[in-house]
């Protein structure tokens, strides 16, 4: 079985972003990059499936920037098999990146997707659904567990009401949540074995994908800084404040 | 000049920043007052294979340069390991090179493996109380006998030597009246560190409580003659061959822990109130952080020239022993700078600042004196007559 991972390149967690003074997004210059925290998860439960003896191969794919590629090293360096760029320097939407990846599954044949529920940066949560609609595939979302049986998918997936199990067909599409498991972190040997593993390069133009925006971005604000809260002496305060200030109750 | 690592240098970086969080600062309080090895930390380490990182390929390390090997300590000081990290693993990044330059494959094979695994440990028996950094002086004999030799002798300041299972072992062979000169006669082993002949006694000192430092009397050890490095009498030069890479990486962990200090003393002057505003707010304040910034850039940029030089196979003597000068009084200022900005906190434990502040006195001192490196420096670069 062969499994395709997206990974994005997105702002690294630990860096308190900002927003560019022209509201028109978040100042990128020279901030730290790695890869999408779910898309780390994903590769990690692709990367179980291939040492349980469930797959033999791992894809990693991202689409952007040149630099892209680093954030395929990275999945490389985890242990993936070869990567693949689609490179474009245009801001992509959910629905784009669905379609650059329908069309990059139709070259590869993967039986399981398995990508992050969501990327850190725009918080969309779109990408996994639009594939799977896209490709007409099973989709297992937000999966807490994956278990392969009798060469179907039991996705157990974090709801509102608690754990829910699901069997789906395959080939399908998962998306992982935060508890699917905990990535490993690259060894220095996988590191330099990466810097030999394969890279391919294409272009959403030559994959014949349009790639004109439907959405426009009005404007990017910081969110209003929270105010220092107060104490209050009794219950009754407590309950005034927050009838007649809070207008809560 | 390209001062950008490498994506590679880059991921490396972000690797070992991985590992190292999950080692907080509570854990390296806790080891520094418990005065415990950061076993699991290493273990960590080795079974990344960072352990390896400057070794060769064919022994299973990764053979990268001193650049990289620069950037992990850095990386594994500035997360506020500082050097109760570093000094856990630091002997096997460079300490071995002699085996691995001048040891035979027979050698290289046998030990450098089980080093990279983390399974040998192995210390630095060449320091002595008689000698200091006068090595030509040590007193510590290996005698021949039969095939091997047999050693006598004392060394000092041997860091990790409670758990090491190996030792490289300096000493000299042939007695300095017979040699055309005193760095001349002296020999260098790699070998069991062996208990029933060793005696391991550890100094109780002001800081890094977490790694040992020990005086180890040596009494009669059996040394078979295939672990005698290279060739006898050469030791010594051998020796040199470590010494610029060992102050380039000395130099970028004071560097880090100057960092980590500096990070902590700017989140604190952020958030400390008094007087109605951010300590951080007062320019008392804030020049003093700022300027430890500037300080420890710079040393930073000079480490990884010399680490840059040395990797290019150019001579790099005055940038290495400037980097490890540099970088240990940029990090000491940092510290002192984050202790006093942290006011009464900075001298409580919970702060670590303090703990950063004991830690740096080593890359002060050792593994050479400011002093040595400045007469260095009088007499190579400045072409100075010798002073002493």
């Amino acid at each position: 079985m062969k499994i395709l991972v997206p990974v994005k390149r997105v702002v690294d967690y630990n860096v308190k972003i900002r927003v560019k003074a022209d509201q028109t997004g978040v100042d990128l210059n020279n901030v730290k990059m790695s890869m999408n925290p779910f898309d780390e998860i994903a590769v990690e439960e692709a990367l179980r499936m291939k040492e349980a003896g469930s797959a033999d191969e791992v894809v990693a794919v991202s689409i952007g920037v040149q630099q892209c590629q680093e954030t395929i090293r990275t999945a490389l360096a985890m242990g993936a098999d070869r990567g693949i760029l689609v490179k474009t320097d245009a801001e992509l939407e959910p629905l784009h990146v669905a379609k650059i990846l329908k069309a990059v599954i139709d070259e590869e044949n993967p039986e399981l997707v398995i990508l992050g529920k969501q990327a850190i940066d725009d918080d969309c949560n779109q990408t996994g659904q639009m594939l799977a609609a896209l490709l007409g595939r099973p989709q297992g979302t937000f999966a807490s567990k994956l278990e392969l049986v009798d060469g179907k998918l039991n996705v157990t997936r974090e709801v509102d009401a608690g754990l829910q199990t699901i069997t789906i067909d395959m080939p399908a599409i998962v998306t992982t949540d935060l508890r699917l498991n905990e990535p490993r972190y690259a060894s220095l040997p996988n590191i330099m074995k990466a810097k030999k593993k394969p890279i391919i390069e294409n272009t959403p133009e030559d994959m014949g994908i349009d790639i004109a925006p439907r959405l426009s971005v009005l404007k990017v604000e910081e969110p209003p800084k929270r105010e220092a809260g107060i104490k209050v002496e009794t219950v009754g305060d407590l309950v005034d404040k927050l009838r007649n200030e809070a207008g809560v109750i | 000049m390209d001062f950008a690592f490498t994506p590679e240098q880059e991921s490396i970086r972000d690797a070992v920043e991985k590992i190292c969080q999950s080692y907080d600062a509570e854990y390296w309080r806790r080891q520094d007052q418990a005065g415990e090895f950061p076993e699991a930390f290493v273990k960590d380490m080795a079974d990344g294979g960072w352990l390896g990182i400057a070794m060769p390929e064919e022994f299973g390390g990764a053979g990268l340069g001193v650049t990289e090997a620069a950037l992990m300590m850095q990386t594994v000081a500035r997360s506020g390991a500082a050097l109760s990290g570093c000094s856990a693993i630091h002997i096997n990044i460079f300490g071995p090179m002699p085996v691995v330059v001048f040891g035979n494959d027979e050698q290289r094979s046998r030990h450098l493996p089980a080093l990279i695994r983390g399974e040998d440990r192995t210390c630095f028996g060449v320091t002595e109380p008689n000698a200091g950094l006068n090595t030509a002086s040590i007193e510590t004999k290996a005698e021949r006998n039969g095939n091997g030799w047999v050693a006598n002798g004392r060394k000092l300041w041997t860091s990790t030597a409670q758990t090491a299972n190996k030792i490289l072992l300096l000493a000299r062979t042939t007695a300095k009246e017979d040699c055309a000169r005193p760095t001349d006669g002296l020999s260098l082993f790699y070998t069991d560190l062996n208990r029933d002949y060793c005696e391991v006694q550890e100094i109780d000192k002001m800081g890094r409580m977490a790694v040992d430092t020990n005086a180890v009397f040596i009494d009669g050890l059996p040394i078979p003659g295939e672990d005698l490095v290279g060739e006898e009498g050469k030791g010594f030069r051998y020796l040199l061959h470590g010494l610029n890479p060992e102050r380039v990486l000395v130099g970028v962990e004071a560097v880090g822990i100057g960092q980590v200090a500096l990070e902590r003393a700017v989140q604190y002057a952020r958030e400390r109130e008094v007087f109605g505003r951010p300590i951080g707010q007062n320019q008392a304040i804030q020049h003093p952080l700022a300027k430890a910034w500037a300080e420890l850039a710079a040393a930073e940029l000079m480490a990884f020239k010399a680490a840059a030089l040395y990797d290019a196979g150019e001579e790099c003597g005055a940038e290495a022993n400037a980097a490890k000068y540099l970088g240990a009084e940029a990090g000491f200022s940092a510290c002192e700078t984050a202790v006093l900005t942290h006011g009464g906190m900075g001298y409580a434990k919970e702060f670590d600042v303090e703990r950063y502040m004991r830690e740096i006195f080593i890359a002060r001192i050792a593994p050479v004196s400011r002093e040595m490196i400045l007469n260095y420096i009088a007499e190579r670069v400045l072409d100075l007559p010798r002073s002493y």
